[in-house]
């Protein structure tokens, strides 16, 4: 496993791809690309990718984080949800520490008495509910068309096995109308944006065709990538090279995992049990028509939403928090007044300071040597 | 009329569970201490079986520490909470450059844990103790009620002796100063991992889990004058370069390329999604000394079985921001922070 990964973190083959991109950006142009998914801006800053690249490239870090997008309201949602006598509320572990109302989190939900149980997959959560049968279950299901396939299959298990005290509050996201709004945001904030490195894991599951409608739309190129630096530095080489030559389209670097029609299996599973919301908010994008998932009324016996009569709640982020600004790329985290002072990893004021793939969060842990010594 | 010889059914560390009654100080006890901890630790301190040990003091400086260890699980590749209670603290001591005399340990057991596990740990903390050279010579049991505590909970406290000249502290790194690393990061962490109830996973990794004492002497005799000595337990080496970092308020920076990680332990982060620099490790020590130390220093820890991988990992600088950088083998730089939160809980 490890030798095949080494491959794409190779420094010397680097260097080579790195050095092209010097050559190849054209005097006086800038490259403002943006890297959709945490994945990525936590592959960039980890292994310090920015610091190849010429000053003419600048990567700008969008939403693709999972927890980052959420708004407060769900959380809401979710922390009231775990209050409720006799329920287990299991979650990924980065949602857990993210702000909610009232300085609130999962983690100080837990602490005060809720039974929160954090799980590694949408399958530990089953089994929860399999193991504790004088149990309420609720699993907090988010993430992007990466984690709604398995969501989607632990669904149709317990309709399966007929179990009555397995549920799922459902939030989960897609990407492409998340990448329409950045572009075509009220403000013409995107419009400046002049290519997308796009998601890797979520094209495995829907493939390179979805990205197709939205080239068209907005003429502006997509390279879908892997999550390996060197991955990431091909893509930008690719995107400077469709810049430079006027083009605007769907190329593939991370064709060794997908394909033009994805899987199609997953997306099977995905229309069984899902459908689309009429809109669904997204914390700094707003309400999105289209852009995110419910379960089928054939499955309502195992959604939460129904189960516990879920009410909408319009909460609102920090004042001070610009966490929206930053997951449409228009600031940069250190721009944000609260970043490094009294936001931070250990003091999370928003999401992006949260998860290890939120913008600020990456940026605070390994970035801020650049901000120091500028 | 004769009388019935004394009888004392033994303890039946078989099927047998600790009852409160092992801590109620009353027979039940008593038996305990002398069937299990005084047989396994024994020796001519613990032998008199007084509230206190009466041991005989060098001149010079004591070193002295104390560490609490709840790692989950209790039994784990290449050890158990016996042995890594016992090398933790001898550890923390030898950090000082001093060498171990005397340890003490103290129980919190639960009730209804199985006495044969208590016997299984108590024997691996009594070869550990043997064999490090540090004798066992005062402890304490207690037991709580099922519920309130988690199988078994053991602190131990050291005491050592620094030898004279020898001045280690985590304040001494320099601008100039060099930093070495004894051996590969994060084997104890991915060792435990793999054995957890939600995570258990398939893997030759064994933890690290060692006494360095052996070690911290030999490189004493090499280098009088190291600078500083930390053994990147919880939080990993990124933790223990960025006390050292804070404490001495200097930068540093290191090179990806040249910390040693099992490829095990790689692949193991990966699918985890952990970073090895964060990971625990309980049989390695970070070295700072003069730049001009440095190859006698790296020389006399590879002569060492416990230092064979050693390796010089980077460099101190003059930093106001106090930052540990990392070159990255991809050709990149970046901060490697504090850990944030906790990565796993639970590690020793």
């Amino acid at each position: 496993m490890i030798p095949y990964l080494d491959e794409f973190r190779d420094g010397k083959l680097a260097q080579v791809i790195a050095a092209r991109i010097v050559d190849e950006v054209l005097p006086g142009r800038r490259y403002r690309l943006m890297e959709f998914c945490g994945g990525h801006t936590h592959a960039i800053f980890r292994y310090g990718v920015q610091d190849l690249l010429p000053p003419a490239v600048e990567l700008i870090h969008g939403p693709g984080c999972p927890v980052c997008v959420l708004p407060v309201g769900r959380i809401d949602n979710a922390i009231e949800l775990a209050r409720r006598p006799g329920v287990i509320l299991a979650s990924y572990a980065d949602m857990l520490r993210v702000p909610a109302s009232g300085g609130m989190s999962l983690l100080k939900a837990r602490a005060q008495g809720a039974d929160v149980r954090m799980v590694y997959a949408a399958s530990d959560a089953l089994k929860l509910a399999q193991d504790n049968p004088q149990r309420e279950v609720v699993f907090f299901a988010i993430g992007f068309e990466t984690t709604t396939p398995p969501t989607a299959l632990v669904i149709r298990q317990a309709a399966g096995l007929g179990l009555r005290n397995f549920t799922v509050f459902c939030n989960h996201v897609l990407t492409p109308p998340a990448m329409a709004a950045i572009v075509d945001s009220p403000d013409g904030a995107g419009s400046d944006l002049d290519g997308f490195i796009g998601p890797a894991h979520v094209s495995t599951v829907i493939g390179t065709q979805p990205y197709e409608q939205f080239v068209a739309q907005f003429d502006k190129p997509v390279v879908i990538a892997g999550f390996e630096p060197l991955d990431v530095l091909q893509a930008v080489l690719m995107l400077v090279r469709q810049i430079n030559a006027g083009r605007a389209l769907v190329e593939n670097e991370y064709s060794r995992a997908v394909t033009p029609e994805g899987n199609r299996k997953a997306q099977a599973a995905m229309a069984d049990v899902f459908e689309l919301r009429d809109a669904f908010e997204w914390r700094g994008l707003g309400l999105l028509p289209h852009s995110a998932l419910r379960i089928r009324e054939r499955y309502a016996a195992i959604d939460a939403e129904k189960r516990f009569a879920v009410p909408p709640i319009a909460a609102h982020d920090h004042k001070a928090c610009e966490c929206g600004a930053v997951l449409r790329g228009v600031i940069k985290p250190q721009e944000c007044k609260v970043f490094g002072t009294v936001c931070t990893p250990d003091n999370p004021i928003g999401a992006c300071m949260v998860s290890s793939e939120g913008a600020c969060a990456a940026w605070y842990s390994y970035g801020r040597l650049g901000r120091a010594q500028a | 009329m004769n009388a019935k010889k004394d009888y004392v059914r033994p303890i039946d560390f078989k099927h047998g569970r600790v009852d409160m009654t092992h801590g109620g100080g009353g027979r039940a006890m008593a038996q305990l201490i002398e069937e299990l901890f005084l047989r396994a630790f024994d020796n001519e301190w613990l032998r008199p079986m007084n509230d206190q040990a009466r041991v005989p003091v060098a001149a010079g400086r004591l070193a002295m520490s104390t560490d609490g260890h709840v790692v989950s699980p209790l039994f784990f590749p290449g050890g158990d909470i016996g042995c890594l209670s016992v090398h933790g603290t001898i550890n923390d001591v030898a950090m000082a450059g001093a060498a171990p005399l005397y340890l003490s340990a103290a129980f919190v057991l639960e009730e209804g844990f199985p006495l044969a596990d208590l016997k299984r740990i108590v024997e691996s903390m009594a070869e550990a103790a043997r064999s490090a050279g540090v004798p066992i010579v005062t402890g304490d049991t207690k037991v709580v009620e099922r519920g309130k505590a988690d199988g078994v909970f053991i602190t131990t406290t050291a005491v050592g002796v620094v030898p004279e000249g020898v001045d280690i502290s985590g304040e001494r790194a320099r601008p100039g100063d060099r930093i070495l690393l004894s051996g590969s990061i994060g084997d104890h962490g991915i060792a435990v991992m793999s054995k957890r109830e939600n995570l258990s996973f398939e893997t030759t990794i064994e933890s690290d889990t060692a006494a360095l004492h052996g070690l911290v002497a030999a490189m004493l005799r090499a280098v009088p004058d190291i600078h500083c000595l930390r053994d990147p337990t919880r939080g990993g080496l990124a933790t223990a370069l960025n006390e050292l970092a804070h404490q001495s308020g200097v930068g540093m920076q290191i090179e990806e390329a040249h910390i040693p990680v099992r490829p095990e332990v790689a692949a193991a982060c990966e699918f985890l999604g952990l970073d090895p620099l964060y990971v625990a490790n309980e049989g390695k020590l970070v070295a700072i000394c003069a730049a001009p130390d440095a190859d006698a220093l790296l020389a006399a820890m590879r002569a060492h079985p416990l230092g064979a991988q050693a390796a010089i990992v980077g460099g101190v600088y003059d930093d106001p921001h106090r930052f540990v950088q990392m070159r990255t083998a991809f050709g990149g730089s970046r901060i490697v922070d504090w850990l944030t939160g906790e990565q796993l809980p639970r590690i020793c």
